[in-house]
């Protein structure tokens, strides 16, 4: 089992939490060599969840640009909206197999509450999510999601009242309760096996994503840009192209207000190497080592940290990371919906962003594929509200 | 001997149990908090953890979140803390100090810094709550030249072999065995367990034990370290001390 990336990763938790992590380990390791796992896996991954997720050509954008053609991985179609659920399924399956029979995750935009709460449902197990009460009056179309599928949700008022304290209280909550639940880290952060696990259930957006676009277009892409708040989606898309040198890999971090106010969550970009939710990583802290609040329109961003894996392809050079503004993300939020027909998650925005920004530079011959990570539904009344100047927080 | 050894030998010559108290440093003010230092050594603490806040305290309960809130609201930083100890060694030459934090305040800091600093001013050990056996070696490095040692933890769930593996190469310091799974702060009461597996880890280490979590007052601290070697009390004097405030 891989724990570190570089010096990045670990297992920087409580005592009372390491045994718990190394039954998971084992429990991983052991489903991992076990073709009746990954056969249940696919199999709800085709018939529940509806993969494989098609490659969408945005032909209309595209051309509207007059550069590189943008091509959607659509992950905004998958059963609940988002890739969240790819983790979720494999990540409720080994708590089954585990003996656990209550789940609990943190959330942020709640895509992945609503994926957690999703898959409790399925296999008839307790589910209880925690979200930051700012998130939790930003995303509200998702607490109710979250509530029918009947899920229990705490809104968590502590620090900045976003993901990071919600981390916080799941962590607190599985301390606690570690004998009968399983914890749902919805990205690929946290301590190991989490960012290795999570990383292995999202890979299949860029193993398919790398068969579908030589399949489509006869090549890889030139690049494969994906947002990053924990990394997941990012990762996921990544995963496909690590071993492809010609394939530039792009992560967008959310630049909120701009890198230079202060306001954003962008962890690589602008972050320094630390400790926090059982990882060393990039983090956004104050000279003192003080977690710092961050910011951003999309909920899902809204992290001072970033998954390790991550970490250590920005120090290695594999993969790029850069930053996209609150406004550029809107702008490219409606550029979709305007020449696609397309409502894409604000997380997922960032990424569409970015492109836009690159398709004018290259050639029409060159391929831009971009995980549009989730559907916007949830985002409807925030991208109003931040339009109208009363921004989300 | 170092400190912490003679203050073991000296309780148990004195056949009682060690006291070990934790306060929140820089709650309600950082003032206040080295005062409420100085009213526990007059009421017979044997052992400080003075606490350097960290934002996301995800081991902690209300009680001492509440505190590192405060700290944090106050701008107290390690360096404050460090400087206090100054004093208090001064005072006590005897009494262990052990600054009780999580990794990042350290690791931001600058181990090799930290340690260099933390040793000048008189501190004994540290206690780091979210750095298990697997990645203490990178703060080790810095300790044991520096002359301090680490205190390491325990919990319900660590199976014999790793209390061992945890304890070994720590001698010259105390074993924490944390007495619940979960979070710090006050319980109904303490798992009926308690005193088997405090004798357990007693038979499997060959430094003191102390436990922590959940004891209220140094009668009930003196009860359970009947199977160990002290008690540690946290939150009750962190609320305690908040109240004067
Ligand atoms: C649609 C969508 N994309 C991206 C993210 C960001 O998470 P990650 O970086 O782990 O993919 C979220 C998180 O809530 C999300 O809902």
């Amino acid at each position: 089992m891989k724990t570190h990336y570089g010096i990045y990763g670990g297992q920087y938790v409580a005592e009372t939490l390491m045994t718990p992590l190394h039954e998971l380990e084992k429990a991983y390791a052991d489903a991992k060599r076990d073709p009746a796992f990954k056969a249940e896996m696919d199999d709800i991954l085709v018939h529940y969840v509806g993969r494989e997720s098609p490659l969408t050509y945005a032909r209309r954008l595209s051309e509207h640009l007059g550069g590189a053609r943008i091509v959607l991985k659509r992950e905004d179609l998958n059963h609940t909206g988002a890739h969240k659920v790819n983790n979720t399924v494999g990540q409720a399956l080994l708590a089954r197999r585990m003996g656990k029979t209550r789940l609990i995750a943190e959330t942020g935009a709640g895509m992945h509450g609503v994926a957690t709460a999703t898959v409790a449902a399925l296999f008839g197990m307790e589910c209880e999510v925690f979200m930051g009460a700012i998130d939790v009056a930003r995303q509200s179309p998702n607490v109710a999601r979250m509530k029918m599928l009947g899920a229990k949700v705490h809104a968590v008022s502590e620090g900045s009242a976003t993901l990071k304290d919600a981390m916080n209280e799941a962590i607190r909550d599985w301390t606690a309760n570690c004998d009968d639940t399983f914890y749902v880290i919805g990205t690929v952060a946290g301590p190991a096996p989490y960012p290795e696990m999570v990383r292995d259930f999202q890979s299949v957006i860029g193993k398919e994503a790398r068969r579908q676009c030589l399949k489509a277009y006869g090549k890889l892409p030139d690049q494969a840009i994906a947002c990053v708040g924990g990394g997941s989606n990012a990762m996921g898309l990544f995963a496909g192209f690590l071993e492809d040198p010609s394939v530039t890999l792009v992560g967008v971090e959310a630049g909120g207000k701009g890198l230079a106010t202060g306001e954003h969550a962008a962890s690589i970009c602008g972050g320094r190497v630390g400790v926090l939710h059982g990882s060393k990583t990039y983090l956004l802290q104050t000279p003192s080592g003080q977690i710092i609040d961050t910011y951003s329109v999309s909920a899902g961003l809204d992290y001072p940290g970033v998954g390790p894996e991550h970490a250590y392809l920005a120090d290695t050079g594999r993969a790029t990371y850069t930053t996209i503004n609150d406004d550029e993300a809107i702008a490219a939020f409606d550029a979709l919906c305007r020449f696609e027909g397309i409502i894409p998650a604000l997380e997922s925005s960032h990424a569409v962003a970015e492109a836009i920004k690159r398709a004018p530079t290259l050639p029409k011959e060159a391929i831009l594929l971009v995980n549009l990570s989730g559907r916007g539904d949830k985002d409807m009344e925030n991208v109003e509200r931040w339009k109208s100047g009363r921004v989300g927080r | 001997m170092n400190r912490i050894q003679k203050t073991f030998a000296r309780c148990k010559a004195e056949g009682k149990a060690a006291y070990v108290a934790y306060l929140t440093m820089g709650a309600p003010t950082l003032e206040k908090s080295f005062a409420a230092a100085e009213t526990l050594l007059g009421e017979g603490v044997d052992i400080l953890e003075l606490g350097v806040p960290f934002s996301d305290p995800v081991a902690d309960g209300a009680v001492i979140r509440a505190a590192a809130n405060r700290a944090l609201a106050n701008g107290v930083t390690l360096a404050d803390v460090l400087a206090g100890v100054s004093g208090l060694r001064a005072r006590h030459p005897d009494t262990p100090v052990v600054i009780f934090t999580y990794y990042n305040i350290l690791y931001s800091y600058g181990l090799k810094r930290f340690a260099d600093e933390a040793a000048q001013r008189g501190v004994d050990a540290v206690l780091v709550v979210d750095l298990p056996l697997e990645e203490r070696g990178e703060l080790l490095d810095v300790l044991r030249p520096a002359g301090l040692t680490l205190v390491p933890l325990v919990a319900p769930t660590t199976g014999p072999a790793r209390v061992r593996a945890i304890a070994e190469g720590l001698e010259d310091s105390f074993l924490y065995a944390v007495t619940v799974k979960g979070t710090t702060g006050q319980r109904a009461s303490l798992p009926p367990e308690l005193a088997s597996r405090l004798t357990e880890i007693k038979r499997l280490v060959n430094l003191p034990v102390v436990a922590g979590f959940g004891i209220r007052t140094p009668e009930e601290g003196a009860a359970v370290a009947s199977h160990c070697d002290g008690f540690v009390i946290g939150s009750a004097l962190v609320e305690r001390f908040m109240k004067d405030a």
